[in-house]
């Protein structure tokens, strides 16, 4: 079909081009000097997966990692059971007492810079006597990140066509049954969506975290960062390379999962 | 067509009352009153149509019926049995809804079984009842389909197939045909009647189309600002309209408006003042005011170039033929009378050939009986 | 509508969890910044001075209030170093929005244009940097721009230099990071409202005698302008408060007062102050937090 109105200028595919170019060019150099034998970073001293396996040795790193990933499933999974539930309460819930304070809350955070949160949260736990480790990192990420839960879910929420609900509860379900077993499943993709982008928020996240957490417990991006302060290292280009891959494969891996139950009938309202 | 099932025939133990009393119901959404006091008797076997235009109130009395909608004042009675305060899903009552509301990510055979499964019925059964219900919409073989993979004719039976599966004492079906094309429609709307005959089931259809409430239903409530402004059968609603509004909402019809000259036992002399004087049957429920509408259906008018050989009792109205609007089956002359008023003639077209028909500017008569004539308040 | 009354109860019920959590950590830690900026340093466990317990009643509350102690903020106002790196944010997260604007509308423009089949991957591929870490896209910019980097190795061999630029510690550096790492949140609320227009629309324009050019100006630009508002408030916020880049990117002369506050409560362990550089910055982003929170909610209201 011949739309010429619409047809993409030389500009239009210029523009594209670059700006994706320049997106992704620098973490394609990241992982490709990752993979540098020489010791000086910015020469090339052949292919190597030297950096990689200095990484596996590094105790300190390696713990860090391990910090860094179980704050992260623990975060993500609570911070998905809240922002689902708050998704659901602002969708669903109309007009009750406070939704604006609720919707204020859940929304401010998304923008506000994170020394604030970092900072607040630390007086909060010192307050009140916490002794800072994991569990208040898990705790502040928790927060940051069930507000990104919420803003999925409650998307995909409002697209969910309420008279299938009304259905189920026709053929015989209570509210919360008829939740349960329709808009559940239907809104399922957008709640792993948001367990998977709470999940790389926290393990991405230095400032908040270097707020709560406490001596010897240092999450991935705060050895990083001390790292990174003192200059480039052959071995953070590996573990960054590493952390991108991952991700890499958990993102294709999700829209893999959506497109699959996509293609099994998703559109929920039919024409 | 599928064997029924005996089971699926209801009980007919209320012959002596309604099965379905709606009883002064009101809904009110802020300051605007959906439903207003409305009453209305629903007899156990029938199929029954809301008919109304948009925004009438119609749909939110299917919800209140449904469960959806809490009345603010007034009850319904089911059997006896207020179930006004009763959720949804505690309800014998089912709803077809308009655009189906399809499961999308179940298939068609757990959609049918979605109702039966809160019923808490053995798997056997249940697995029985979808058969069943398969079968009386021949869908047979496409149990495994989702619903996007479905045609618009094939998702209504399902979405009727899911609805009747619990078996509900009254079926409610909200605008059941509009999403399907016109050719579609008709079959279905036979497939329906016919269903509902066989099930003898209740049956309640909201619609805005006239004609599909007619093919349908046994009586019709037409609905206007939240009031019903008529109960009858379709052909009582269109012959005998209770007001003006339902005569022009129902059909065509041309409206002439004049003062009773002189009246008698049979006949009225209603002076018009833009066609003349017309002769009209007296109507059973005798209104005293001076001032009435007298309303004449389009078919009802015939044409001709001279007028009638004895036209002792007939109405006669002279004037040409302003416009011819051809439909296929029938045209549409449209004329000027020579007192000023407009009326509309429905001609069906029994000749292929248009020799004898009537050409815009030709002068006309056109006549009427007077017991066609429908005499109605302001 | 109403009728969905049913459901409302228990999302109603859902909203207490959040709600509550979302209240202990989010809402009342403020009032802690606030109670502490109001406190004196002290070389303690923690490092600040009680100012009030509510537990000893109101006579100590009431003395406690005559204590209190507004030197933070004073010291704020008076040291030309916190304003200046308040006036740094705000000048910094302008000119940054601003280029994010120039940048991202013709990026979104073009993804608008795409077929309908190839929007979602366009739009997936802007999302991915966005979910891959922060701190990492910062670094690989470092890799790239350090004296002996791939930037200066190519202008060196391509004679456009003689000798190696000095790209790191540059406020162009910082530039650069701040749009690298913000393009994505400018990009997709742009790309969300250019998409909804109707191509009739641009039609239609045509049809009455608009050049392709006139019609954008007159159609698509001023239909754009809600997802102009809400990529420049999601990335002028944030950058306001922005710590991590201008810290490995820019020069140390001037801070921003995301740095300050860093500095302030790491280096100089002082905790008060710390709280009043925050306070500050809540102030400071005040207004842009308020439009914010209008847009989010005419949004949600149209939803």
């Amino acid at each position: 079909m011949a739309r010429p109105l619409i047809r993409l200028s030389r500009f239009n595919i210029a523009s594209l081009a670059l700006g994706l170019a320049f997106l992704y060019l620098p973490i394609v150099i990241l992982v490709i000097y990752s993979f540098n034998a020489s010791q000086l970073v910015t020469v090339w001293g052949g292919w190597s997966l030297r950096w990689y396996s200095e990484f596996f040795n590094d105790q300190a790193m390696l713990s860090a990692a391990a910090m860094s990933l179980r704050v992260a499933a623990v975060s993500a999974t609570l911070a998905t059971l809240l922002g689902t539930l708050a998704a659901v309460a602002l969708a669903r819930g109309e007009r009750f007492k406070g939704r604006t304070l609720f919707s204020g809350m859940l929304y401010a955070p998304l923008v506000m810079p994170e020394v604030i949160t970092g900072l607040s949260l630390l007086l909060l736990f010192v307050a009140l006597g916490a002794e800072r480790g994991f569990w208040t990192v898990t705790i502040a990420h928790t927060t940051l990140t069930m507000c990104f839960v919420t803003v999925i879910v409650q998307s995909r929420l409002s697209g969910v066509d309420r008279s299938l609900e009304e259905a189920a509860m026709d053929l015989g379900c209570d509210p919360v049954r008829a939740f349960v077993s329709v808009t559940l499943p239907l809104i399922a993709p957008a709640i792993v969506a948001g367990w998977m982008l709470a999940f790389t928020l926290s393990l991405d996240d230095l400032v908040i975290a270097s707020f709560t957490t406490g001596p010897g417990s240092a999450t991935l991006p705060i050895r990083i960062y001390s790292e990174v302060r003192l200059g480039v290292k052959p071995e953070i280009n590996a573990i960054c390379s590493l952390i991108v891959g991952s991700i890499a494969i958990l993102i294709v891996a999700a829209s893999l999962a959506t497109k699959l139950s996509s293609a099994r009938g998703q559109n929920a309202a039919p024409m | 067509m599928a064997e029924v099932n005996p089971t699926l025939t209801p009980d007919i133990d209320e012959v002596a009352g309604p099965l379905l009393r709606i009883e002064t119901v009101t809904k009110r959404f802020g300051g605007f009153t959906a439903v207003d006091a409305l009453s209305l008797d629903i007899k156990a076997g029938e199929f029954f149509a809301l008919l109304g235009p948009s925004g009438c109130g119609k749909t939110t009395l299917l919800r209140m019926l449904a469960g959806f909608e809490a009345p603010d004042e007034g009850r319904i009675l089911l059997g006896g049995e207020d179930i006004a305060p009763m959720l949804p899903h505690q309800r014998p009552v089912n709803m077809m809804f308009q655009n189906y509301a399809l499961f999308p990510h179940l298939s068609v055979r757990d959609n049918i079984a979605f109702g039966i499964k809160r019923a808490g019925l053995p798997r056997r059964e249940i697995m029985a009842r979808v058969a069943e219900m398969l079968a009386l919409v021949r869908l047979e073989g496409l149990e495994k389909r989702r619903p996007d993979e479905l045609s618009g004719g094939q998702r209504q039976r399902v979405a009727l197939a899911r609805a009747l599966a619990r078996r509900p004492r009254v079926l409610l079906l909200d605008e059941p045909l509009a999403a399907l094309d016109k050719k579609l429609r008709e079959n279905t709307q036979r497939e329906l009647l016919e269903l509902q005959r066989r099930l003898g089931l209740t049956f309640i259809v909201v619609t805005h189309d006239q004609e599909e409430a007619m093919t349908l239903a046994d009586r019709i409530g037409v609905m206007n600002a939240g009031k019903l402004e008529q109960v009858a059968t379709p052909r009582h609603l269109y012959e005998q309209p209770a007001s003006r509004w339902v005569a022009e909402f129902v059909g065509d019809i041309n409206i002439l408006e004049g003062n009773v000259d002189s009246r008698d036992d049979h006949r009225w002399t209603v002076s018009v003042a833009n066609a003349g004087n017309v002769v009209v049957t007296a109507p059973r429920e005798a209104t005293d005011s001076a001032t009435v509408c007298v309303g004449i259906r389009p078919e009802k008018i015939r044409l001709s170039r001279r007028g009638p050989a004895d036209a002792g009792a007939m109405n006669r109205l002279n004037g040409i033929v302003a416009s011819v609007g051809y439909l296929g089956g029938a045209s549409v002359y449209t004329m000027s009378l020579d007192n000023g008023a407009t009326l509309r003639a429905s001609l069906a077209n029994t000749a292929r050939l248009d020799v004898d028909a009537y050409a815009v500017g030709e002068r006309v008569v056109a006549w009427f009986a007077p017991d066609d004539c429908i005499v109605l308040g302001r | 509508m109403s009728g969905r009354r049913i459901f409302t109860r228990p999302a109603r019920i859902a909203a207490i969890a959040p709600y509550l959590w979302m209240a202990l950590f989010f809402l009342v830690p403020f009032a802690f910044v606030v109670k502490i900026s109001l406190s004196q340093t002290a070389i303690a466990q923690p490092p600040y001075l009680p100012v009030f317990d509510i537990g000893r009643g109101w006579q100590a509350l009431k003395t406690a209030f005559a204590t209190l102690s507004f030197d933070n903020f004073r010291l704020l106002v008076s040291d030309s170093l916190y304003l200046s790196s308040g006036l740094r944010s705000l000048t910094v997260a302008a000119g940054a929005t601003a280029m994010l604007l120039l940048i991202g509308y013709p990026i979104a423009y073009a993804m608008a244009r795409l077929p309908r089949r190839w929007q979602p991957v366009a739009m997936t591929l802007v999302i991915v940097p966005f979910w891959t870490s922060f701190l990492i896209r910062v670094y690989a910019w470092i890799n790239i721009l350090q004296h002996d980097g791939l930037l200066n190795k190519i202008l060196l061999a391509l004679h456009v230099v003689s000798t190696p630029v000095v790209w790191l510690s540059t406020d162009s550096a910082m530039y650069l990071g701040i749009v690298y790492s913000y393009l994505p949140f400018m990009i997709l609320p742009l790309y969300a409202t250019l998409a909804k227009i109707d191509p009739a629309l641009l039609e239609a324009a045509a049809d009455l005698g608009s050049s392709p050019l006139k019609s954008f100006w007159l159609v698509t630009v001023p239909l754009s302008l809600p997802g102009v508002g809400a990529g420049v408030l999601l990335c002028f916020i944030p950058i306001v408060g922005e710590f991590v880049i201008p810290d490995l990117l820019a020069g140390s002369d001037t801070l921003m007062i995301g740095q300050t506050l860093w500095l302030e409560f790491f280096t100089n362990r002082d905790w008060p102050v710390a709280s009043a550089t925050a306070v500050l910055l809540l102030l400071i982003l005040l207004l842009p937090l308020l439009i914010y929170d209008r847009f989010q909610r005419r949004q949600m209201g149209r939803s």
